[in-house]
């Protein structure tokens, strides 16, 4: 057994993972005071093994943040004779459960999480690895098929997941972070920053051994990172269909953290990757098992003049810290439709996507703060969520898609743009 | 009579010219001492404005928001102004070092007590430029985080910010400068004290319905607000 990373891991972890031997299968487990959830997906994990992979050795790896909660009791706690009855399914190995607390400042820091649960799958030599949210709050069996099916069958490296929205869930996924990938690196990813994804032991090892885990903005993602280093490194990658994403919610009022999550990631990997994505021409299609998105319509009470509001206040307010950031025709042009009423009001494509470039382009050189460049988009991004809202208030699921498709081929016709101003 | 005048005259030239024999080589170290101090002067300023343009010191003077004042002022750039502070000082260090060859008892301890303060004066400036760049930061952190936090009036509370550190690092540099010590921290004190009586009446009388507003706003309706907005991921 190969001990790379045991100065970074416990005696008692190192112990636990030697009894267990190698392993076929891991499933990782990052948790922080999940104890609402982390019952009921430790029996799907279980279920789904036993039915799709009874004769894998299989181990759950749970890297807990220190909660305080019984987290880590009810995770190792879990019977898998709990499940047996039910599902009428016996396995031929051992399912193994160990849980380790990570030394961390921070609790929410899932780079220690997620570097413990890439160290384990090395040292037991795991050919496949799933890490699934201790937030979601609807994992079924299945997701752990669809996650890892594709890497055993057709030797895929990495399978991102795609789900079931609501139309308005997800929109700096769907108006940044989908779109920008897409154009950049060339592959259509829908769901390049999900806490839900599988991957082959092999690329687990060679993220391991980038030691990138001190790099990065704070608040950084650690799986976005993952997503991105496998496209760079020109991995095979897959997306598998999920259901309906139906996590414990994140308001609105994260807006900043998750900016720092998604495009600060995005920003800060744009620079090291840059030989890659500069000369890449067009976009691919990713292969999907099942549907590449799925879109729900239901009637959603939002705050719609709220997000107009604080557009307009923002562009008003960060005038000096835009003069820093942006051009000065994307500056007039945003103080134009700032000043416009709500009926009349209309963040284009076209705008939305040289506004984002030149963020990128201004993280890039470090003109001022990286942390205040990111905290600065959020405003900008209200007003493009106001539009957006506005433009598809009555659309079809088809319509919404067909929306998100321009803005795609809007960033992809406005990419020599950044290349231009990234110099 | 008039052989005594001559005497006397003569004695007097005399003098002047053996004073002068006696001064003209010291204002010849002067002179030697002043070019060759201009030329180490103007070496040290090459190589400091090299330095400084490596490092991006006009990034770091922007971000401080030296560049935007000096800019006001019609002045040259950060880095240009920093490197002919040091030419400057450099030269005339090397001229008063000369003039302190002539002997002049006043004169020299003068002299001394200029390069006593020369460290005094680099460490204000130092103190002053990071001071306006810990200014300029948390100035703009502020504003940002006032913004985002939809609270009202940013720009007065990223102002305040500004203004607080900059009285707290102007008086620190007054202090280390040794001017007007005891005037800087009373004024100070003053000054810090009425900001923050001002302030304390200004929301608590004045601002009375402003701050209701803005407390229900943050914890009753705000609460509500953000119930009707999505998750951005």
């Amino acid at each position: 057994m190969k001990l790379a990373e045991e100065s970074f891991l416990t005696n008692d972890f190192l112990r636990q993972l030697m009894n267990v031997g190698e392993v076929d299968i891991l499933v990782g487990l990052p948790t922080h005071n999940n104890a609402k959830t982390v019952g009921s997906i430790v029996h799907a994990i279980q279920s789904g093994i036993l039915r799709e992979f009874p004769r894998q050795r299989a181990v759950i790896i749970n890297a807990d943040g220190g909660s305080r909660d019984g987290t880590p009791e009810l995770v190792t706690g879990v019977s898998i004779d709990d499940v047996r009855p039910a599902s009428n399914l016996r396995t031929l190995r051992t399912l193994h459960s160990i849980s380790t607390k990570y030394a961390s400042s921070s609790p929410l820091s899932s780079g220690v999480a997620f570097r413990t649960i890439l160290a384990a799958a090395e040292l037991l030599r795991a050919k496949a690895c799933v890490v699934l949210s201790p937030e979601s709050e609807n994992i079924e069996p299945e997701w752990l098929s669809k996650l890892l099916r594709p890497i055993f069958d057709d030797g895929v490296d990495l399978v991102t997941p795609t789900y079931r929205r609501h139309k308005f869930e997800g929109l700096l996924i769907t108006n940044l972070l989908y779109p920008m990938t897409r154009a950049l690196y060339g592959l259509r990813i829908r769901e390049a920053y999900s806490p839900e994804f599988g991957f082959s032991g092999r690329l687990g090892s060679q993220f391991l051994a980038k030691n990138v885990w001190n790099d990065g903005p704070e608040g950084a993602s650690i799986e976005l990172r993952f997503t991105l280093a496998a496209i760079a490194g020109r991995c095979r990658i897959s997306q598998s269909f999920l259901g309906e994403k139906n996590h414990v919610e994140r308001r609105a009022a994260d807006l900043v953290p998750a900016l720092r999550q998604t495009v600060g990631t995005l920003f800060s990997a744009l620079e090291p990757d840059f030989p890659m994505w500069s000369t890449v021409a067009d976009s691919q299609v990713v292969p999907t098992a099942g549907a590449d998105h799925e879109v729900l319509l239901d009637a959603l009470r939002i705050n719609r003049k709220r997000s107009r509001e604080m557009f307009s206040t923002g562009v008003a307010e960060l005038e000096s810290v835009f003069q820093s950031i942006l051009s000065p025709s994307t500056l007039a042009e945003l103080q134009r439709i700032a000043r416009l009423g709500e009926a009349g009001f209309r963040y284009p494509p076209e705008l939305w996507a040289r506004t984002v470039y030149e963020f990128a382009a201004t993280y890039q050189k470090s003109v001022i703060s990286r942390d205040h460049i990111i905290q600065a988009l959020a405003p900008l991004f209200r007003g493009r969520v106001f539009t957006f809202l506005m433009e598809n208030r009555n659309a079809s699921a088809d319509d919404v898609e067909n929306n998100i498709e321009s803005l795609c081929l809007e960033f992809e016709r406005l990419k020599p743009y950044l290349l231009q101003i990234w110099k | 009579m008039r052989e005594m005048i001559v005497s006397e005259l003569s004695q007097a030239l005399h003098e002047i010219a053996r004073g002068f024999a006696h001064f003209l080589p010291r204002l010849i170290v002067i002179l030697i001492l002043a070019a060759v101090g201009w030329l180490i002067a103007y070496v040290v300023k090459a190589v400091l404005r090299s330095i400084l343009r490596l490092v991006k010191f006009d990034k770091l003077s922007e971000n401080a928001g030296t560049s935007q004042l000096l800019a006001k002022a019609a002045l040259p750039s950060a880095t240009e102004m920093l490197s002919r502070f040091v030419f400057w000082v450099a030269w005339t260090g090397f001229i008063l070092l000369g003039v302190s060859v002539l002997g002049i008892l006043g004169l020299q301890e003068q002299i001394a007590r200029f390069f006593l303060f020369l460290p005094r004066l680099f460490v204000a400036m130092f103190i002053m430029f990071f001071g306006l760049l810990a200014a300029s930061f948390f100035s703009r952190a502020t504003l940002l985080a006032a913004v985002n936090a939809n609270v009202p009036s940013p720009r007065v509370l990223s102002l305040a910010v500004r203004s607080i550190i900059i009285v707290f690092v102007l008086s620190i540099v007054f202090e280390e400068l040794g001017l007007a010590e005891q005037t800087m921290l009373v004024a100070f004190g003053i000054a810090f004290g009425a900001l923050m009586l001002g302030l304390a009446i200004a929301f608590g009388m004045g601002g009375r319905d402003l701050a209701q507003r803005f407390l229900e706003k943050r914890f009753v309706r705000g609460k509500e607000e953000n119930d009707d907005e999505v998750s951005p991921l």
